[in-house]
């Protein structure tokens, strides 16, 4: 075995490096250069498999293809890897996530997705072309040059691919409009302005397959007969920004960007423009005029971007996971892609799971799948072990999907059927302890502090809407409340120009409308189940549980905590402001957090 | 720490750059911000005086979009990430135990310098819920208890070299 060659793959993505990945790199690095190894061991920076719940990830193959994922690896793990795995050739177990023998309950987790976009994250190195080119990167670029820009357009027709940002916009339709408009200076958008809170896909991919982006665009380009792009993309993404950057400094070099590429007449460069902090930029109209250097305010569509864009010429706006898809369709065809998803959904899509789950990262499903295979098979189900409650999909223009509707197709049509969106593709998972009225404020309130301004209902809408919700949080909310939001949201779909203020009610109308009496129980007992909302909960301490170590009392910030060493403390709600850091530092689990209804509190009193 | 005329070259230096750029405004004012640290109003002034772009427009930008700022940071600055999957998992605990901590509010700068704290959309890093990043250090799985003693360690230590 000693005479093996391996490749030794370290996540190297945002998250991966949070998680101590670099270290983990830096310690193969040395080792390796130490030169005591006698089997062949190739070290690879690559970007993200999508497995944030087992970051530091290392991926260890054979030449004879057999694939070994080591999870949660520290630095201090990396000699034993060595040392047991890469010359001796016996896989180290206790840190094996997944082997080509294992038979695990990850096997549904793998045998599930279906990777498209995703195909070379974590799979290749993103700082490399050549890592690229080796897995077929610029084939759909050469093929496109062949078949001419009309039958790109056809190929992408044909497999059915709809925009990946949220709205679902057929690309095809897209592409052929801003083709079809006459000019002679056209551009070409991808909109990296990944803002929903909680959606992570496009990082990863731009992290991860900088390249594909770049192919898609160039495809794209060709297509419409635009020469220049602009990809816009989050300001919070440096490592993004520099990989795109290093990406496109190696794609002129090897002449698939400049003048005259691969002996054609198509010429295309590429400009990178940082957003700088607005999530109203997402919006078409509203990113074009950020690109302009001008406040990002939407304005009135038509015309659309694909007559009058950018600086006034047709424009076609594309988002990252779209743009991924594209070269792929290209290289493999039309058909390889549309096989999967359902009629109106075609391909997969890429979930960024989050929240109360086991398995959170980045997934990439065929559409038509159920919320629950999601949740349960790939997911791997609540990590809290307390009962599936709801998902939300879509950030803050999205729904909160209940656990009685798990049985949902994820597809585009499916899911507006019941009120939500597929949104860019943020999911959250909650768990019983999720208070659906505090997760609508929580939405309510990051869209009041982003809506840009220029239409009234959004701007004192959200506002107004907010400040009932902030009221009902309190318990000083009342039935005509519900009436009263139900008008107001109403009034601000209608009232708002841009898909941002004509999403923003959703979150607050599906939880409403799936969990009426979680509202119900906020405005008429005063209490709140989920045991959130600070007004409504108080903390206690379990006289039995507590040993009286004092610790709470010395971390409490505003002195609410008292008692006698060795004997149990007591809070003192008046004074407490529901910090949680008692609960934090107690080592005992002694304190807990209760809401009562208004009822049980008054008999209560009276009883006692 | 340059003198203000040094300043307001490095400030001509960068908009001479993007001569030929247009719509250059923003990327300007983040250069700008990138390289001395904050965007004053002496900054907009010669900006406005160079470009021919009202100071007004510049302002405009300026307020308009989160990441400008028209003060100087503290010594560590200490964003709270406050995604969907951080606010689930506590981030409003942890931005209070932090204020507390620090002793100013999220969106100021403590009165020592050492501390500006800044709430946050998402950082991306939902699966370490919840996250703060200090000076792009980002530490994950927060707690009240943990924010304290974090601070504590800053207080006693010094930004450079961490």
């Amino acid at each position: 075995m000693a005479n093996n060659s391996y490749k030794v793959k370290v996540g190297l993505a945002s998250c991966g490096i949070a998680a101590g990945a670099q270290q983990v790199y830096d310690r193969f690095s040395e080792l390796l250069q130490s030169g005591k190894l006698t089997s062949q061991a190739e070290l690879i920076p690559t970007g993200c498999l999508g497995m944030c719940f087992c970051e530091p990830i290392v991926e260890v193959s054979t030449n004879t293809g057999e694939r070994y994922l080591y999870g949660g690896v520290t630095a201090a793990d990396v000699e034993l890897i060595l040392d047991q795995h890469l010359t001796k050739g016996e896989p180290v177990s206790e840190l094996l996530v997944y082997g080509p023998n294992s038979h695990s309950e990850l096997d549904s987790y793998f045998h599930k997705q279906r990777r498209i976009a995703l195909k070379n994250c974590g799979v290749i190195n993103p700082e490399d072309i050549n890592s690229y080119l080796e897995v077929g990167g610029y084939q759909g670029l050469k093929k496109a040059l062949e078949i001419g820009p009309e039958q790109v357009i056809a190929e992408l027709k044909a497999s059915g691919l709809r925009g990946r940002g949220g709205a679902g916009f057929p690309t095809h339709l897209k592409w052929s409009l801003t083709q079809q408009t006459p000019g002679e200076l056209k551009y070409i958008i991808c909109n990296a302005d990944e803002g929903d809170p909680g959606a992570f896909m496009d990082r990863s991919i731009l992290e991860s397959d900088p390249h594909s982006i770049i192919e898609g665009m160039l495809i794209a380009g060709w297509a419409i007969g635009a020469s220049k792009g602009y990809i816009y993309c989050r300001a919070e993404y440096p490592l993004a920004i520099k990989r795109l950057k290093i990406a496109i400094a190696q794609a002129e070099a090897h002449q698939f960007l400049g003048t005259g590429i691969l002996g054609t007449d198509f010429n295309f460069s590429i400009e990178i423009r940082e957003g700088a902090g607005a999530f109203v930029c997402g919006e078409e109209t509203a990113l074009i005029m950020s690109i302009e250097g001008q406040r990002g305010m939407p304005r009135f569509r038509p015309p659309y971007p694909s007559e009058k864009g950018l600086f006034a010429v047709p424009t076609s706006i594309n988002n990252v996971e779209t743009l991924a898809n594209v070269p792929r369709i290209l290289a493999d065809g039309a058909a390889e892609f549309s096989k999967y998803g359902t009629e109106n959904s075609r391909g997969t899509k890429v979930f960024a799971l989050a929240g109360k789950i086991n398995r959170g990262g980045l997934v990439e499903i065929p559409m038509g799948m159920t919320i629950n295979e999601l949740i349960f098979d790939i997911g791997g189900g609540i990590s809290t072990g307390k009962p599936f409650k709801a998902i939300q999909t879509g950030g803050p223009s999205g729904g909160c999907i209940p656990a009685e509707l798990g049985d949902t197709p994820v597809d585009y049509d499916s899911l507006s059927k019941i009120g939500a969106i597929m949104g860019s593709g943020g999911m959250l998972v909650m768990d019983e302890d999720t208070c659906m009225v505090d997760v609508a404020k929580y939405f309510l309130s990051f869209a009041r502090s982003e809506s840009c301004g220029k239409c009234t209902f959004c701007r004192i809408g959200t506002e107004k809407l907010l400040a009932i919700l902030e009221r009902i949080t309190q318990g000083e909310g009342t039935s005509s409340d519900l009436t009263l939001i139900q008008r107001l949201a109403e009034a601000i779909k209608v009232g708002s120009m841009c898909g941002l203020g004509q999403t923003v009610p959703n979150p607050i109308l599906t939880t409403m409308k799936y969990f009426a009496a979680e509202y119900q129980a906020h405005i008429e007992e005063g209490c709140c189940p989920a045991k959130q909302c600070k007004a409504l909960i108080t903390y206690q301490i379990d006289p039995e549980l507590c040993r009286g170590c004092g610790l709470c009392a010395r971390v409490c910030a505003v002195s609410a905590i008292s008692g006698k060493v060795k004997e149990p403390y007591l809070i003192d709600s008046e004074q407490c402001i529901r910090c949680g850091l008692c609960i934090s530092a107690c080592k005992f689990n002694a304190i807990s957090v209760e809401s009562r209804p208004k009822t049980d509190s008054a008999s209560l009193e009276v009883a006692q | 720490m340059l003198a203000s005329s040094e300043l307001l070259l490095k400030v001509e230096q960068i908009v001479s750059k993007y001569r030929d750029v247009p719509g250059a405004a923003i990327p300007i004012l983040q250069e700008i911000q990138n390289e001395l640290g904050y965007v004053s109003p002496e900054f907009i002034a010669k900006v406005a005086e160079l470009t021919k772009i009202p100071a007004s427009d510049l302002y405009g930008i300026v307020t308009f979009y989160s990441q400008f700022r028209l003060e100087p940071l503290g010594e560590y600055h200490i964003q709270v990430c406050h995604g969907t999957a951080c606010h689930l998992a506590g981030a409003e605990q942890v931005t209070e135990a932090l204020e507390i901590a620090v002793n100013t509010k999220c969106g100021s700068t403590s009165k020592d310098g050492k501390f500006t704290l800044e709430k946050v959309a998402c950082i991306g890093c939902c699966s370490l819920a919840p996250v703060i990043s200090v000076n792009g250090k980002i530490y994950g799985r927060m707690t009240p208890d943990k924010v304290r003693s974090l601070v504590r360690d800053l207080k006693g230590g010094d930004s450079r070299g961490k």
